[in-house]
């Protein structure tokens, strides 16, 4: 066989391969938009569920889901960027930053269910912030703090030492140079971890299962001590526990198109930022 | 003044330079040749201290600048990297735009207020040679601009912080020639006011714009004289043989 021909059966074996995994992908997509479309109102994303949850909205449960995102958001964050900033900028390389590396992969190796326990027994019981948001956000901070920091220090290593070296030589101080240029450079990258770790967040029930998620809970939470209904929990229970399991089919498929719609939302929102900075910092 | 006094300096177990002295006098230009790998850029580094970025490395001797020990404890490492200015090998201006990457020195210096701040990017710009080039584009991205202008943007930037010496890491050689006479021009009429140091593998380079001249071979210094001396009537062999192209 020639060159020139294998090389074409390669070249249409990954297009096929390529297309099988978008086309999987657009499968999935269209059968949950099909089946919870008719569901889909107004109403249905307004309002709380009702008649042991055979209708009514998921309101609560969207506005659960996003205060959990935001509030591992804020915890993981800061902490993650942060962390990767020290092993990657400060610590230069000797064990402690191996050992810091090795743990941090491990720890995203952590089946989920684990953090949930781990956060029932640390925030839930022994800190007593009680079944609430803030036990929750700790929780599922704590399991995307690896995502955060990996994709933080990739974004860091991404920039040249060029850079650096420019800007110390000019008198700046370390700080300085990691605040003024390095971060600027790395932002829109370090917003990609932001992405991965949002959409991560917001589909976990595993973590929320046993420090925030309410079963029924047709109300707004006061405060980051409430409980609060989640989208995958409800998805759970709605699927496997309802009265008439069958007949609130619908109203499953309609909360995993809301989940699905909120994570790409999101998503779309962050891409925009990220081709926003990337853009300011080739020309400011 | 800028004075070497028995530098030995180590990466890990390897000795890259070997009982250095040397002496720059203010308002000169000193070359350093020799080929690639001999300590150059190294000795270079020394005197803002850049080497210490780098892990397991060691120094033993003095670097005087002015009279004063840069290594000791009582020196401020950023202040000493604002007095004496760097460019490097490549072009390295920041993801900013024009204004801003000669401006930046300035702002992390604390160094005046918006209109001085202006002054100084203008007058740094007309001192590198760049200002009629880029006076009507200033907000816009230093990337935009040639591999020759980035470089003299590089040097703008360091001047802009009123450094008294200026090292040169090879900073031409990464551009056609016509770029490259625009910055030996420039290295002739910043003379006056600045010490200026350049590493160059290029010899006629060094002969072109220098008054000293360091030749390195493996860490050592094999010969310091005036750049004439060393062209016409060099002592050692070694630079004989090197300036000649018969090794290096
Ligand atoms: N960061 C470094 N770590 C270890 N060795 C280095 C480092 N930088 C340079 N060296 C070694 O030191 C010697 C001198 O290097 P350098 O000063 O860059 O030479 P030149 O500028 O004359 O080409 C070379 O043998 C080089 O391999
Ligand atoms: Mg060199």
């Amino acid at each position: 066989m020639s060159r020139k021909v294998s090389q074409h059966i390669a070249f249409i074996t990954f297009r096929l391969l390529g297309s099988l995994v978008v086309g999987i992908l657009f499968w999935i997509l269209g059968f949950i938009i099909y089946k919870g479309i008719s569901v889909i109102s107004w109403d249905f994303l307004t309002t709380a569920p009702t008649d042991g949850m055979m209708s009514g909205g998921i309101f609560p449960a969207i506005v659960g889901t996003l205060c959990l995102v935001i509030g591992s958001i804020i915890f993981a964050f800061p902490l993650g960027v942060m962390s990767a900033i020290y092993t990657n900028e400060y610590a230069g390389n000797g064990w402690i930053v191996k050992f810091i590396r090795v743990m941090t992969n491990n720890l995203s190796g952590i089946p989920s269910i684990v953090f949930g326990l781990f956060g029932m027994a640390l925030f839930v019981n022994t800190l007593g912030f009680g079944d609430s948001i803030l036990a929750a956000s700790l929780t599922l901070g704590l399991l995307i703090l690896p995502l955060v920091i990996r994709t933080t220090e990739e974004a860091l290593k991404a920039i040249p030492n060029s850079f650096r070296t420019g800007s110390l030589a000019l008198g700046a101080s370390k700080l300085q140079t990691i605040r003024k240029v390095v971060l600027p450079m790395a932002f829109p990258n370090i917003i990609t971890g932001l992405i991965l770790s949002l959409g991560r967040v917001s589909g976990e029930t595993a973590p929320i299962l046993f420090t925030v998620a309410a079963y029924f809970l047709p109300k707004l939470p006061n405060s980051i001590f409430d409980q609060v209904m989640a989208l995958p929990y409800h998805l759970y229970v709605v699927a496997t526990s309802g009265t008439d399991v069958g007949a609130s089919r619908p109203i499953a498929y309609g909360t995993a198109l809301v989940l699905i719609a909120i994570v790409l939302l999101i998503n779309l929102l962050a891409t925009f930022l990220r081709r926003y900075f990337g853009k300011k910092v080739k020309t400011n | 003044m800028i004075e070497a006094k028995n530098i030995d300096f180590y990466y890990g177990d390897f000795h890259a330079l070997k009982n250095i002295s040397m002496a720059m006098e203010a308002n000169t230009v000193t070359a350093f040749i020799g080929p690639s790998g001999c300590g150059k850029s190294t000795f270079l580094r020394l005197f803002n201290r850049m080497n210490d970025l780098i892990d397991g490395t060691r120094l033993t001797g003095e670097c005087l600048v002015d009279g004063q020990n840069i290594y000791s404890k009582s020196i401020h490492v950023d202040e000493l990297r604002k007095k004496i200015g760097m460019v490097f090998q490549k072009a390295n201006p920041f993801p900013k735009s024009i204004f801003e990457n000669v401006a930046y020195g300035l702002r992390v210096n604390n160094m005046g207020d918006k209109s001085f701040i202006r002054q100084r990017v203008e007058e740094s710009l007309a001192a590198a040679a760049l200002w009629d080039e880029v006076k009507d584009k200033l907000k816009k991205s230093a990337f935009e601009l040639s591999g020759g202008q980035q470089q003299r943007l590089c040097i703008a930037r360091a001047l802009a912080v009123s450094p008294s010496i200026l090292l040169m890491d090879e900073p031409a050689s990464a551009l056609d020639p016509i770029s490259t006479s625009k910055i030996e021009e420039l290295i002739h009429s910043l003379k006056k006011d600045y010490t200026i140091v350049i590493v160059t593998h290029n010899m006629q380079q060094a002969a072109r714009v220098s008054d000293k001249t360091g030749f390195f071979m493996l860490g050592d210094l094999i010969e310091f004289s005036d750049t004439k001396k060393m062209f016409l009537s060099p002592e050692k062999e070694q630079t004989q043989n090197y300036i000649t192209g018969r090794f290096g």
